[in-house]
């Protein structure tokens, strides 16, 4: 990568919860226009990571720094505000209000500073039309309701207010799960462009298929640890899906099963008929 | 985006032999239905309320008794009582759009009243000191409740429960140990302050109505003087604060922190809004308008009465779901609650004034409120395109 400072970096961090250790001796470099794509199965730990990431958890041991300066996030509101959001996966938006109303939630633009001043809903309703459209989001309205939109939709929101507010590091929480195949590649789409803006971006997730394409790095965890962090050239998509499943090998799964099918069909060899 | 679409690959092939239109292809959404003028009417949150105002409206100008419901006298009737439960109901919709409740603003109702017949009769305050007084005591009682919901993160349901009994407790136990009675007579009678009573007890457009009564276009009595002297002040008071709520709730910050507070805490805290000062506001504001409803009374009656209030906490909640006002929080207008308390007064007065035995108002009333929580949750679905419920 070009920049030689990490927009974001762990270093030694752990994470305990009591007697478990959740999280042990991750070193992480996040840099700037760079997809650093989190991978790991279920167990593996990105639940934690994230959370230490965004501020809500604080590591038991360790360092984070943002910019080269080590920092110690109190809540996710200190992590905003130093340029490292976090879309959750809730996506931090309220179904029953507008998507210009979520889209300023906590930064509503007035004009003036008094509480009870009118809220510029002129321009708020144009500003997140247009940042939504900078990023590639055509809205058809920006007064309608959160709830109307689809998963994918709302997705991209949350990813075109990170990006709008200025954010540096952009954390994304398993963005594509629950998405169908169009939506998921349009949330991707986002994802690179946020990238080509030159944010950081790390994304968490299970699913090869939706990482592969878009990452640039890839750090593997498996049971609290990092297994390793490779450039997409380094490395395939099945050493990585082998990697991530603990060296278990889809392969060998797909036997177990075929050898499963064959034992119950041999079993019941009438039933087929 | 160049990058991205290069990789795309051709999908022609496999729209002809599948018989699919690739969705990246563009174009108009071919499901969504074309919204039209009514259905964006249906879709606002006061709809429901504003089509049971009208139905109310017809049916009772069928009935026998319209006549008397529809003059000018009984018109002023039910507005007054429209207007006294609209006072208290907006504040209510607020605090629920926040996601809270207040059961204690009917005790809050009689406890400003005795607050303010005792230090008037029993310390010598002026009158404006003795509303101050309450209005100081509201404000504390107000925050009190909300300090309390915030910070033990109890149900506001029960904490103000609590507040309800404790207040109302309150009010008998200290007017009976002070004075030996339950009621504060002449509360008026020995401070002769008409410009502050008449803030709340007062007529305007007067010489309007008493220029009518000279052209013989409302009824007035041999001296002149209109049967209906003017709008109660209590109505002008009804419609200032719908029109600051509304415009608080739709054009300012404080009203995008009042839907977010009340849709998802966490999600409105995690962006910094700051929750917990929004529902002590709003707490506030219920207590001072419960309390601002009892110097009306008090000023128009002379007395204070420490039952005063009873069950008016859910008739304020009634008329805010009657308008719209999500009962789980985080969507409503204060429009519809105008229309909920309009609905109100009038089936209230229009009972009466038909004859019908006034015993079945509640039947009605219990009939209206499950008819409006099925149009309100019938209008959200609406609202959030269909479908879909949360």
């Amino acid at each position: 990568m070009s920049a030689l400072v990490p927009a974001m970096e762990l270093s030694g961090v752990s994470v305990n919860f009591g007697s478990v250790k959740a999280l042990q001796d991750i070193d992480i470099k996040v840099y700037p226009g760079e997809v650093h794509c989190l991978l790991g199965d279920n167990g593996a730990g990105k639940s934690t990571l994230i959370k230490v990431l965004s501020g809500v958890h604080r590591p038991s041991r360790g360092q984070i720094l943002v910019d080269g300066r080590p920092v110690a996030f109190r809540n996710p509101r200190e992590a905003q505000a130093m340029g490292v959001a976090t879309v959750f996966q809730d996506l931090g938006m309220i179904p029953l209000m507008s998507i210009t109303r979520n889209f300023f939630l906590g930064r509503e633009p007035t004009r003036s500073s008094l509480p009870f001043s009118r809220m510029d809903k002129e321009r708020a309703n144009s500003v997140a039309k247009q940042a939504m459209a900078d990023i590639g989001i055509d809205v058809r309205d920006p007064t309608q309701a959160v709830g109307t939109l689809s998963g994918g939709e709302r997705q991209s929101v949350a990813i075109a207010r990170a990006v709008h507010f200025g954010a540096k590091v952009l954390i994304l929480d398993e963005p594509t799960s629950a998405l169908g195949v169009h939506q998921a590649a349009m949330v991707l789409k986002f994802i690179i462009e946020a990238r080509m803006r030159g944010l950081a971006v790390i994304f968490i997730s299970h699913n090869i298929h939706h990482a592969y394409p878009v990452g640039d790095t890839f750090t593997l965890l498996n049971r609290g640890r990092n297994r390793g962090t490779y450039a997409k050239s380094d490395i395939s998509r099945d050493e990585v899906v082998s990697i991530m499943s603990g060296g278990e090998d889809l392969k060998v799964v797909e036997a177990e099963i075929e050898a499963l099918l064959a034992s119950i069909a041999a079993q019941r060899p009438a039933a087929a008929l | 985006m160049t990058a991205v679409e290069q990789q795309v690959p051709d999908l022609t092939s496999q729209e002809n032999r599948f018989g699919i239109k690739p969705k990246r292809a563009g174009g108009a959404d071919e499901r969504l239905a074309a919204a039209n003028w009514f259905t964006k009417l249906l879709r606002r949150p006061e709809a429901g309320a504003a089509g049971g105002l009208v139905a109310t409206i017809v049916i009772f100008a069928l009935l026998p008794g319209a006549a008397n419901l529809y003059s000018l006298q009984g018109a002023m009737t039910f507005l007054t009582l429209s207007a006294e439960l609209g006072i208290i109901a907006t504040a209510t919709a607020l605090l629920i759009i926040a996601g809270e409740f207040d059961l204690s603003i009917g005790s809050m109702i009689g406890f400003a009243g005795v607050v303010i017949g005792l230090t008037v009769r029993e310390l010598g305050f002026p009158l404006w000191g003795g509303i101050a007084s309450a209005f100081a005591v509201a404000v504390l009682v107000g925050y009190l409740n909300g300090l309390i919901v915030v910070r033990t993160r109890l149900p506001s349901f029960i904490v103000t429960l609590a507040s309800l009994f404790i207040l109302r407790g309150l009010s008998i136990a200290i007017t009976r140990a002070v004075t030996g009675r339950t009621q504060i007579p002449y509360i008026l009678d020995d401070v002769p302050d008409p410009a502050t009573a008449g803030l709340f007890n007062g007529h305007v457009f007067t010489g309007f109505f008493r220029w009518m009564a000279a052209q013989g276009w409302i009824a007035a009595r041999s001296d002149g003087i209109p049967f209906v002297t003017g709008i109660p002040a209590s109505i002008v008071w009804w419609l200032a604060i719908t029109a600051a709520a509304g415009y608080v709730l739709t054009q300012t910050r404080y009203g995008n922190w009042i839907f977010a507070t009340g849709g998802d805490q966490e999600v409105a805290r995690n962006v910094g809004v700051p929750v917990g000062r929004v529902k002590i506001s709003l707490f506030i504001c219920t207590a001072c308008a419960a309390t601002l409803l009892a110097t009306i009374q008090v000023m128009e009656a002379g007395s204070a009465d420490t039952t005063r209030g009873l069950l008016k906490e859910f008739e304020a909640i009634i008329a805010a779901v009657i308008g719209g006002v999500l009962l789980t929080g985080g969507y409503g207008t204060v429009y519809g609650v105008l229309f909920g308390s309009l609905i109100f007064g009038l089936v209230q007065m229009g009972i009466f004034y038909t004859g019908i035995d006034t015993d079945w108002f509640k039947v009605f009333l219990g009939l209206v409120i499950l008819a409006a929580v099925l149009v309100n949750t019938y209008i959200r679905t609406k609202a959030l395109g269909g479908g879909r419920s949360r």
